[in-house]
């Protein structure tokens, strides 16, 4: 399996995000927290740049033991990575979109060689 | 430079913003889908007609108002007290990125900024030509002072034409109606028609005058003698009674932009207007699709059995309904498509309906929404993505492109 290079561990930041070269958009490699994520660079719902929007915490209702609504919070471990377009929110560890989970993005093997990044393709 | 907010407390700084490298994979679609064969006429876009606030005070005839309103508009907070509107969250908090970077983004020398950003997005997905609509102004129909709406419904109009139209031949425009005033909008139709770029007019949804009341009789029939097509451009409106209800601005949204429309076509089309003015070509923008089949069936369905409350009608309201014209964006998507093909055979869509892409709000559509769907032939793609538009606006393009698709 051909080998596209990322970046090297040092110049990549856990919180950020390459994108690189292969077929017509691309791939994006997300950091976070120390693991590395990849995924096709094409929404799913009109062929955006899905991998170039915010990176965003979920936000979750905060509901009672009564069942009453309490607010709203971000939460603290589920992560998207949002399409700039319109929005379509995604996994940053599944490539699921949060939405709809039977919506999938293409998923990339990241391949960590020394110091080196590379993205399985 | 742009300090974003972000989840818990992060930030993200950028620094340049390019909306038409922000569209690339729609350039990749126009290429791939062969646009350059055949011409895309654009029927309901934006610009954002307050960062040229300034521009267009200066055509507003009304000294006290242009003072009031330049004062307004020279502190950091752009229009506030003059425009109504208020409570909204298009940019998905940012995550429709495009509206809080283009601030920071940078336009071509010596053309209007308008014109520049939007012949790029233009160029960027295939379009030929666009149909281009104010934003912050669809909710101008609730301003609490009837002058008000005059005053700035004539500086926006004169602006646009001279600054905008004039220097652009592929953007038009039909022209914002001053509707709480029926006179008012009267001269408006006989001052702005036949100048460049004017290819009719246009009413905002979101108010709460019937459009059947008789003061609008001589400015429907004007329209309908210069042969120019009136528009009916939905929006939303938070402070609606019923959508007071609503927490959440996807709920105001989804039902406010079908609200209006589904309100004034009862109107329209119950009050026998269609039967009053046949030539009229009245088009619905901005409400989906979806609305229609259940307009159809619900008005047919009643006045089966009420007619009598609707004499002026010679057919079904359903029959009316299908012979005007729709804007397709926000197109649903179902996840039966059989829906959605109904729904394009219901509403004779083939010759009826007028591509969209709303560009740059936040549920833009692209050509691509219409050109992949598969039930379609490709004529009917065609005339859906710009033929029907051509014919509708008589638009003297002969089917030459002008998108420069990078």
């Amino acid at each position: 399996m051909a080998e596209v290079f990322v970046a090297k561990v040092a110049d990549f930041p856990d919180g950020d995000r390459r994108i690189v070269a292969h077929g017509v958009h691309g791939i994006g490699v997300f950091n976070w927290q120390g693991q590395f994520f990849a995924y096709a660079n094409m929404c799913l719902h009109q062929g955006g740049p899905a991998c170039e929007g915010l990176i965003m915490h979920k936000v979750e209702d905060v509901i009672g033991p009564d069942k009453t609504w309490m607010g709203q919070k971000f939460s603290d471990s589920q992560v998207h990575f949002v399409c700039p377009w319109h929005g379509y929110e995604y996994d940053i560890r599944t490539g699921e979109c949060a939405a709809d989970r039977r919506l999938r993005l293409k998923k990339y093997n990241v391949v960590q060689r020394g110091d080196d990044i590379y993205v399985a393709v | 430079m742009v300090d974003l907010p972000l989840s818990n407390d992060r930030r993200m700084k950028v620094d340049e913003f390019d909306s038409g490298k922000m569209l690339a994979h729609a350039t990749r679609q126009a290429k791939d889908r062969g646009y350059e064969k055949f011409p895309i006429v654009d029927v309901d876009s934006h610009h954002y007609e307050l960062e040229s606030f300034n521009e267009i005070l200066e055509y507003m005839p009304d000294p006290v108002m242009k003072q009031l309103a330049q004062m307004a508009n020279s502190g950091n907070s752009k229009g506030v007290g003059v425009m109504p509107g208020g409570v909204g969250y298009q940019d998905i908090g940012g995550r429709a990125i495009r509206y809080p970077l283009r601030r920071i983004e940078k336009t071509e020398p010596g053309v209007h900024r308008d014109v520049s950003l939007t012949r790029r997005w233009m160029d960027a997905m295939g379009v030929d030509m666009a149909v281009l609509f104010p934003s912050p102004m669809l909710q101008l129909g609730l301003h609490p002072q009837v002058e008000a709406e005059v005053a700035l419904a004539w500086a926006y109009n004169r602006w646009l034409c001279e600054r905008v139209l004039q220097e652009e031949s592929r953007i038009c425009s039909m022209i914002y109606l001053p509707f709480n005033d029926p006179e008012e909008s009267y001269k408006m139709v006989k001052e702005f028609a036949g100048k460049k770029g004017v290819n009719g007019f246009m009413v905002t949804s979101v108010r709460y005058r019937p459009v059947h009341h008789n003061s609008y009789m001589k400015v429907y029939a004007l329209i309908e003698e210069l042969g120019l097509p009136l528009a009916f451009h939905a929006g939303y409106n938070w402070n609606e009674q019923s959508m007071t209800m609503m927490n959440k601005f996807i709920s105001v949204h989804a039902i406010g932009f079908v609200f209006y429309n589904m309100v004034h076509m009862t109107n329209w089309v119950l009050n026998g207007l269609p039967e009053r003015f046949p030539k009229l070509k009245v088009i619905w923008i901005e409400s989906g699709l979806a609305w229609l089949p259940f307009m159809i069936q619900r008005l047919d369905n009643e006045y089966l059995m009420r007619s009598s409350e609707c004499p002026a009608l010679k057919k079904l309201p359903g029959e009316y309904i299908t012979d005007m014209f729709y804007t397709s964006q926000p197109m649903e998507i179902p996840r039966d498509m059989s829906l959605l093909e109904s729904t394009f055979k219901c509403i004779k869509a083939e010759t009826q309906l007028l591509y969209s892409s709303d560009y740059p709000h936040w549920d833009f559509d692209l050509p691509s929404t219409i050109y992949d769907l598969p039930f379609l032939k490709e004529k009917a793609k065609r005339d859906i993505l710009g033929g029907n538009a051509v014919k509708l606006f008589k638009l003297d393009i002969n089917g030459r492109k002008l998108a420069k698709v990078a």
